[in-house]
């Protein structure tokens, strides 16, 4: 089995037995990951039939986006995507547990940014009496954003599980393989969140 | 206590909701229950199992006991579920101009449970048991990728089952189908508890399926022994691999459908409501684009175990294997273009509704060419008539006839006369008890020497079999009739006294096929109390193609002592021609996972959660949640998850196994089924 079967599966420099271990703990992983966007995808499919007759004489989708608050949470959660990388160079490439620390710390911030944004969404919606039992598309839209966030929240809580082995026991090769599937969890729901971004927002401030 | 906090304690939960029932056949049902428990509990206790069960199963991470548990779980359940199909018969046949033996609403609840376990309790675990038992075998592997993980989808199947067995002894379950349609499984038409127990129930098995469909593609693709190519695996492993594929698309569809009703019913929002935007088509949307799917999902495995069976007991190679490959890939891509002819007369367009009959009718191409492989296998071939055999041979017969009237309802135009007719009872029993049931019951009488070591007894399997296959037809061919006559589905009564000749008839097959559930029973009570007769621990009682045979019966703990090599289809048959089947390995430490009991614990967890969720106890539900997510996190902290086998107990295993086969003498075929056998094949030329 070559060491070099996935460009993306360097647990640590040159060390060809932990990848061939490592390999169906990460390949399982993207496994998994398709298996949450098919569910990710059913909701968008939900939304798309919601928004099209789901309206009930309630607030439309142009009435409820709010671009601001979407272009910072989306600026929030794609640097978080960015210093979630800079903390796999530092696992990569660097033996420096605290660099590894410090850029997921202030992914884990930015993560909890986005979620306080989203909140603060939620509560303005529910405030101007926009709740998800008004109307069919209002249900959509508070289960796609509510799902993401959830996922987003697990991801968090994960990361401080990752916090709190590295402190007990340092950077070994379990905590690496963990992270690298958090990374890709991590990116994953920022994709997610890319086309939340599109269909929901931008395509909401248009009708 | 006031109100408030009474629901706050046990939520909906009252003690009107336990036995004594109304309904006296609701009544007997959860004193059964009720018994069955206890019975099990002190025979466990007065025989001092606990502790065996415990450390030996319970908390067990290897891939053939899970297999196991999967497999005990499904005869459970079907037991109940093969019992509540006799009583609608018994109803049907009793309820022309007549009220019958149950009332209309317990009718509803008997198809509904009926349906759901069959499928998500029966067919679901049978087939990943048996998968989990033989894939890794076959493909030459210690385990499967992830055993921790399995053992989590085994457990939360086992939660949902139970959930479904609580049903009948506290509160009742839903009314609405297996495929849960609202508007009626909404509050306004199903308050109670009913539907969310089939909610819960459901979602728990769908996330054990996804979980176990993602482990048995991993361990596929990344733990084939060296040398076992792809096309080197046994057909069995392919279509293991195309139903894990299928599970890891289709079950997510499953899990949006339920938890969108649940938001429905818990929080009021308007997925599926007739008001407010809801949109009731979205549902069956949902609903078959995991249902669909699903009937390959059960169908696969039981082609591979057919493909297996005929290859093995007519002495031959298997006829077409690439194929049957191709085909089982066709099917598995075809299986999600066709999920709307669940649903032809829902209002789409007659062009939508042409586009998916002709998609429909491709599925019987690649299905015909596997037929045709099928019989090419048998032709020519010294077919012994085992017990497999005779399911496997009653399957390709009683198959067709259902392919063809799948056909038939293929057409939009046909389907929209016979649509929710006895006729579509009829087609998809057709499909899936020769298509799924027979084969699981193949499997269990082909694999069950492999997994404790003697021979299930012929007699009795044949007994079993003849009321199968005679039950089938009388149970379901009459059905056919009466759903062109105009009799419809789920009819608690019916009005026109022609029926009745026809309903009886399909009684009997339904008390036969009851009888053929008991015959396995008898054969597996008389098999045991029999087994030093029936003893094939070396482990090919009938000269077995596949890996799985090349290991004691039962195989150890780590499979193989030493991983083999592959340059092959048919690696064991290579083996034994080569004269290298029974050789003496250079043995090694072997690592496998040691025993966790976190996984039993999560799924008692999530069942917890899922009961408080069902009676609105919302402590209870936190709790478990909070609990399930707890004992995740602990196991990432549990560096110590494996153990080691050292090589000397490794050699001094497999050295006394090779003694047993220098001692052994090699059985023929036509002795196959006599003490003659001790799981050593004499070599055919």
């Amino acid at each position: 089995m070559s060491a070099r079967r996935h460009p993306g599966l360097s647990v640590a420099p040159g060390d060809a037995h932990t990848e061939s271990e490592a390999e169906p703990v990460i390949f399982g992983f993207w496994v998994f990951l398709m298996s949450d966007v098919v569910l990710f995808a059913l909701l968008f499919a939900t939304y798309a039939a919601m928004r099209a007759q789901g309206i009930a004489g309630g607030p439309t989708p142009r009435a409820i986006t709010d671009l601001a608050g979407a272009a910072i949470e989306t600026a929030l959660l794609l640097t978080s995507s960015f210093t979630f990388g800079m903390a796999s160079l530092a696992l990569k490439y660097r033996d420096d547990t605290r660099r590894l620390a410090r850029w997921l710390a202030i992914t884990g911030l930015l993560g909890i940014a986005f979620l306080g944004m989203e909140a603060r969404d939620f509560a303005t919606l529910i405030g101007h009496g926009a709740v998800p039992q008004r109307s069919g598309f209002l249900s959509a839209h508070f289960t796609l954003l509510g799902t993401h966030g959830l996922h987003v929240a697990a991801g968090l809580v994960w990361m401080a599980v990752m916090f709190a082995r590295i402190a007990i026991a340092g950077v070994d090769d379990r905590v690496r393989l963990a992270i690298m599937r958090l990374a890709l969890f991590w990116h994953m729901l920022d994709i997610v969140w890319v086309g939340i971004f599109t269909f929901v927002f931008l395509y909401g401030a248009t009708g | 206590m006031s109100d408030a906090a009474l629901y706050g304690l046990v939520g909906n939960l009252r003690l009107s909701d336990f036995p004594p029932k109304h309904d006296l056949i609701a009544n007997c049902a959860a004193w059964v229950v009720i018994f069955g428990v206890v019975a099990t509990l002190s025979a466990i206790t007065v025989m001092g199992w606990w502790r065996a069960l415990w450390t030996q199963w319970l908390t067990a991470l290897d891939h053939k006991k899970i297999g196991i548990m999967y497999i005990v779980v499904a005869f459970v359940m079907q037991v109940r579920a093969i019992v509540e199909a006799a009583l609608m018969r018994a109803q049907q046949a009793a309820a022309v101009n007549a009220p019958g033996v149950v009332s209309p609403a317990h009718f509803a609840e008997l198809f509904t449970t009926h349906g759901t376990i069959m499928i998500f309790f029966m067919a679901m675990p049978f087939l990943t048991g048996v998968i989990n038992y033989v894939m890794p075998l076959q493909i030459g592997a210690r385990d499967v990728a992830f055993p921790w993980l399995n053992a989590i989808g085994l457990w939360l199947t086992t939660a949902g089952a139970m959930l479904v067995m609580a049903s009948l002894v506290i509160g009742q379950f839903s009314g609405g189908g297996w495929s849960g349609y609202p508007p009626f499984t909404q509050t306004g038409f199903s308050p109670g508890e009913g539907v969310d127990y089939w909610i819960w129930s459901v979602g728990l098995a769908s996330l054990g399926s996804t979980l176990s469909g993602i482990n048995i593609a991993v361990t596929i693709y990344k733990k084939r022994a060296p040398g076992m190519d792809l096309f080197c695996m046994p057909l069995f492993c392919w279509t293991a691999l195309c139903t894990s594929i299928l599970m890891i698309f289709a079950m997510p569809a499953l899990t949006v459908a339920t938890s969108l009703l649940a938001l429905d019913r818990y929080a009021g929002f308007h997925f599926f409501t007739n008001d407010l935007g809801g949109n009731v088509m979205n549902y069956a949307n949902l609903f078959w684009l995991f249902g669909h799917p699903e009937v390959y999902i059960l169908i696969l495995p039981a082609f591979g175990v057919y493909s297996e069976v005929f290859a093995n007991f007519s002495g031959k190679r298997l006829y077409g294997y690439n194929s049957l490959v191709y085909a089982t890939m066709a099917i598995a891509v075809l299986s999600f273009t066709v999920w709307l002819h669940h649903f032809f007369t829902m209002g789409q367009s007659a062009d939508v509704n042409a586009a998916f009959g002709i998609a429909t009718m491709l599925i019987a191409i690649p299905t015909g060419v596997k037929v045709y492989d099928w019989l090419l296998t048998l032709l020519f071939g010294r077919i012994r008539f085992s017990t497999a055999m005779l399911f496997g041979i009653a399957f390709m017969v009683s198959f067709v006839i259902g392919g063809m009237t799948g056909v038939m309802l293929a057409n939009p135009p046909i389907d929209f006369a016979v649509h929710n007719s006895l006729f579509l009872v009829a087609h998809f029993h057709n499909m899936l008890i020769p298509g799924l049931l027979f084969g699981m019951i193949a499997a269990y009488q082909m694999w069950f020497p492999k997994a404790f070591g003697f021979r299930l007894c012929e007699r009795w399997g044949k007994v079993a079999f003849w009321c199968w296959g005679i039950g089938f037809y009388l149970a379901f061919m009459p059905l056919y009739w009466l759903g062109l006559s105009g009799a419809m589905r789920r009819s608690a009564q019916f009005f026109e006294p022609q029926f009745l000749p026809w309903l009886i008839v399909a009684l009997m097959g339904a008390v036969l096929m009851v009888c053929g559930t008991g015959a396995l029973g008898v054969q597996l009570i008389v098999s045991i109390r029999s087994r030093e007769a029936r003893r094939v621990a070396i482990g090919d009682p009938w000269d077995g193609h596949g890996l799985e045979w090349a290991t004691p019966s039962p195989p150890p703990e780590y499979n193989f002592a030493v991983i083999p090599n592959v340059s092959g289809r048919d690696a064991f048959t290579m083996m034994k021609r080569a004269g290298t089947a029974y050789a003496l390995p250079a043995c090694e430490d072997i690592i496998v996972p040691r025993s966790s009991a976190l996984p039993m614990l999560i799924g008692a967890a999530a069942g917890v959660a899922a009961f408080g969720l069902v009676w609105h106890i919302w402590w209870q539900a936190v709790a478990g949640v909070v609990t399930v997510w707890a004992l995740v996190i602990a196991r990432s902290f549990d560096a110590d998850t494996q153990r080691t086998i050292p090589a000397a107990e490794v050699e001094r295993d497999t050295t006394a196994w090779l003694a047993g086969v220098a001692a052994a003498t090699p059985a023929p075929r036509s002795r196959e089924m006599t003490p003659a056998n001790a799981g050593l094949a004499e070599h055919q030329a």
